[in-house]
């Protein structure tokens, strides 16, 4: 790498020692600086790991699987949050994905005159901006009053299916997905918008040459073309959905006893943390720690996913 | 290829900041508290001055009535000025214990364990007194119906899961001619560590013979929905039907929520009241670190949920005019600043228990060693 920089090649032009030293200089500073993004996140996972020991030596992997968390008797499982993490994420994504890139294709073509599509763009953008208390107390004042209504209905007509089985309270798993879903949309939408952006017209112009249709242009060219972005957009969002821990805490009702059903309250692991962390001591400080080092697992392996994904993806392209 | 790539990394790197960002956010918040913190210890040469500044940290509960004492207190002595962070007991404590505050707040008396960790140099052991006392009540949501009535057995069944809707016989038969609706029961708690949660819990597990969680901060909930403090319990009360959960009286008065009228030991129905909640405390008997327990009082005319809530002291403070001014503090709040209580909701301590926390701040050393 360092001897990149020199110029064995004995070229025409001539660097004074003054350029020579502002660029070793600038390589080592970046260098440090993304070695330091790698050495805070070692760090962080290190201390989250030593700090979890007590609880991985008492709990072992029963932990991920045993839906407890009891501090007055100490026995603790995470059953419950790691199920609540997953189906608030996926539920949130089965709601924003198709919206999202929807949003993004009609932003990115040209059917609606750039004086309404800019503003459009704009707002979309502006939505990932509000803070996610704003997004809780929404839920909490408005969209949970206004989705009782339908919610009900469900509950009474369709409370043989597991999923709609417990009375919609305002608080539960099922309002937590939709606020996600809301939050996660302008991630989406903006990294799809920006990738289908991204296609080459080249490509474009070479589809209607070839006589394509605008369809058969939009899905058998450009989207193919702009999917490695669009899936690394969902992963992205993916990735805030399982760590979004206010507006969960406010919305989920925060329960520790599972529950199959949707309209039940349940609980995920960064909203357990924001709860419990303030006055937790002893083997619940460690079973906390075991849990984030569970929620850093999971964010880890979406990454990975992510990756092989895109990969994937663009192999079969070629 | 380029946004690809940057959209990957950035992927990457957004959850990971997320992640030690909810962490951080979670750490009991020991560092970043009372703004002069660090003049607590080493800087012993303040009280030479004309102000007198102390930082104390800890319980919530109390924290709008320290507020407003401390607040009082400024306007008979300029000179001192006491600045109170309502960070939570757990963190009330630690921060006492790591000499970061010149007081501590807890709703919990001390446990041994903390005990043994009271600092060497600061004089043999914490001096640790009561302050005030709080009650908890339940609060509820349903309309039409202003004067609840709850017997042990329909309370203890609310919290324990087994009484689900409004119109179940238990119910029906604590309220005569009241008709009560065929609503789900939705039972509120908190989901936040909380001394409110402790205050409750130790009354239901006295109370009621099928609790099988305990007490503490925070336990096992067997039903209902968690929210987070006290806010959280209240917008959700409020905006629920049929939703009934605990609280302080101070906060649930605030709110205008509606309280439900508990049955207590005795076989009475009380309506929760500064004057019954303090009916509670009469005859109560402090140990000798002046912590009182009453988690079922036994009084015909006592109302049910009532605790009392903690300041920490050093025995010895490096500054001694600090020492002496807490004294006189301390010694003021609990005499002159009654009223302040009483109309904020809390129960002033009844006067055997403010003259043995007088005899008890005498301990405080006031000459500097």
């Amino acid at each position: 790498m360092a001897t990149s920089v020199d110029n064995p090649t004995g070229m025409s032009y001539r660097r004074t020692e003054f350029s020579r030293i502002v660029d070793n200089g600038f390589k080592w500073l970046t260098t440090i600086f993304a070695m330091g993004v790698g050495v805070t996140l070692m760090a962080i996972a290190f201390q989250v790991g030593l700090q979890a020991i007590p609880s991985i030596q008492k709990f072992g992997l029963g932990f991920l699987f045993t839906a407890r968390w009891n501090p007055v008797e100490d026995i603790y499982g995470a059953w419950t949050q790691i199920y609540g993490t997953l189906i608030t994420s996926f539920l949130a994504l089965l709601l924003a994905v198709p919206v999202g890139v929807g949003v993004a294709i009609i932003l990115s073509e040209d059917f609606l005159p750039p004086r309404v599509q800019k503003p459009l763009v704009f707002m979309v953008e502006l939505l990932a901006a509000i803070p996610s208390v704003i997004y809780g107390l929404w839920g909490i004042f408005i969209l949970a009053p206004f989705l009782q209504g339908p919610m009900n209905w469900l509950y009474q007509n369709f409370k043989w299916i597991p999923l709609f089985s417990t009375p919609p309270t305002g608080r539960g798993i099922y309002i937590a997905s939709i606020v996600l879903a809301i939050m996660i949309l302008p991630i989406i939408a903006a990294i799809s918008r920006d990738s289908l952006v991204g296609v080459s017209p080249d490509l474009r112009q070479a589809a209607y040459g070839l006589g394509a249709t605008r369809w058969e242009t939009l899905f058998q060219v450009i989207i193919p073309t702009a999917i490695s972005g669009i899936i690394g957009g969902v992963m992205l969002a993916l990735g805030r959905a399982m760590g979004e821990t206010m507006a969960v805490t406010m919305l989920i009702g925060n329960s520790s006893n599972p529950s199959p059903s949707l309209f039940a309250q349940g609980s995920t692991i960064s909203a357990l943390l924001a709860n419990q962390f303030a006055e937790a001591s002893g083997l619940q400080v460690a079973s906390l720690m075991y849990a984030a080092l569970i929620l850093f697992g999971l964010t880890l392996l979406v990454n990975v996913l992510a990756e092989l994904l895109v990969r994937r993806v663009e192999i079969k392209k070629i | 290829m380029v946004s690809l790539l940057k959209v990957k990394h950035w992927a990457f790197s957004a959850s990971v900041v997320a992640l030690a960002a909810g962490i951080a956010s979670c750490a009991p918040s020991a560092p970043p508290t009372a703004p002069g913190a660090g003049t607590a210890s080493p800087a012993a040469g303040t009280g030479s001055g004309s102000t007198i500044t102390i930082n104390g940290a800890g319980a919530t509960a109390p924290n709008p009535l320290y507020q407003r004492w401390f607040a009082d207190y400024n306007k008979v002595d300029p000179a001192v000025q006491i600045s109170y962070q309502s960070v939570g007991s757990g963190a009330g404590v630690k921060q006492f214990l790591e000499q970061t505050v010149d007081f501590g707040a807890s709703d919990d008396p001390l446990k041994d364990a903390d005990r043994a960790k009271y600092p060497q140099a600061r004089g043999a052991g914490p001096i640790q007194v009561p302050s005030t006392g709080i009650f908890v009540v339940l609060a509820y949501n349903l309309d039409g119906i202003d004067n609840l009535k709850l017997s042990r057995e329909s309370y203890c069944g609310i919290v324990d899961g087994s009484v689900k809707t409004w119109n179940d016989a238990k119910l029906v038969k604590d309220n005569p001619g009241v008709t009560l609706p065929d609503v789900p029961i939705t039972f509120t708690h908190r989901s936040d560590g909380s001394g409110t949660t402790a205050v409750f819990t130790k009354h239901i597990e006295k109370a009621c013979p099928n609790w099988k969680a305990g007490s503490g901060k925070s336990v096992e909930w067997p039903v209902g929905t968690g929210a987070k403090g006290n806010e959280g319990v209240t917008a959700a009360i409020q905006q629920t039907p049929g939703a009934i959960g605990y609280t302080e009286f101070s906060n649930a008065k605030e709110a205008t929520l509606k309280m439900a009228t508990l049955q207590n030991k005795a076989g009475e129905f009380i309506t929760p009241s500064p004057d019954a909640a303090a009916k509670a405390l009469d005859g109560a008997k402090p140990d000798a670190n002046l912590a009182v327990s009453v988690p079922d009082p036994e009084g015909k005319e006592a109302y049910p949920i009532v605790s009392l809530t903690y300041l920490l002291l050093y025995e010895q403070y490096p500054d001694a005019a600090k020492g002496e001014t807490l004294k006189k503090v301390v010694n003021w709040a609990l005499k002159d600043g009654k009223t302040a209580a009483t109309e904020l909701g809390y129960i002033p301590l009844p006067d055997e228990i403010v003259t043995q926390v007088a005899s008890k701040l005498d301990t405080i050393k006031v000459a500097a060693k």
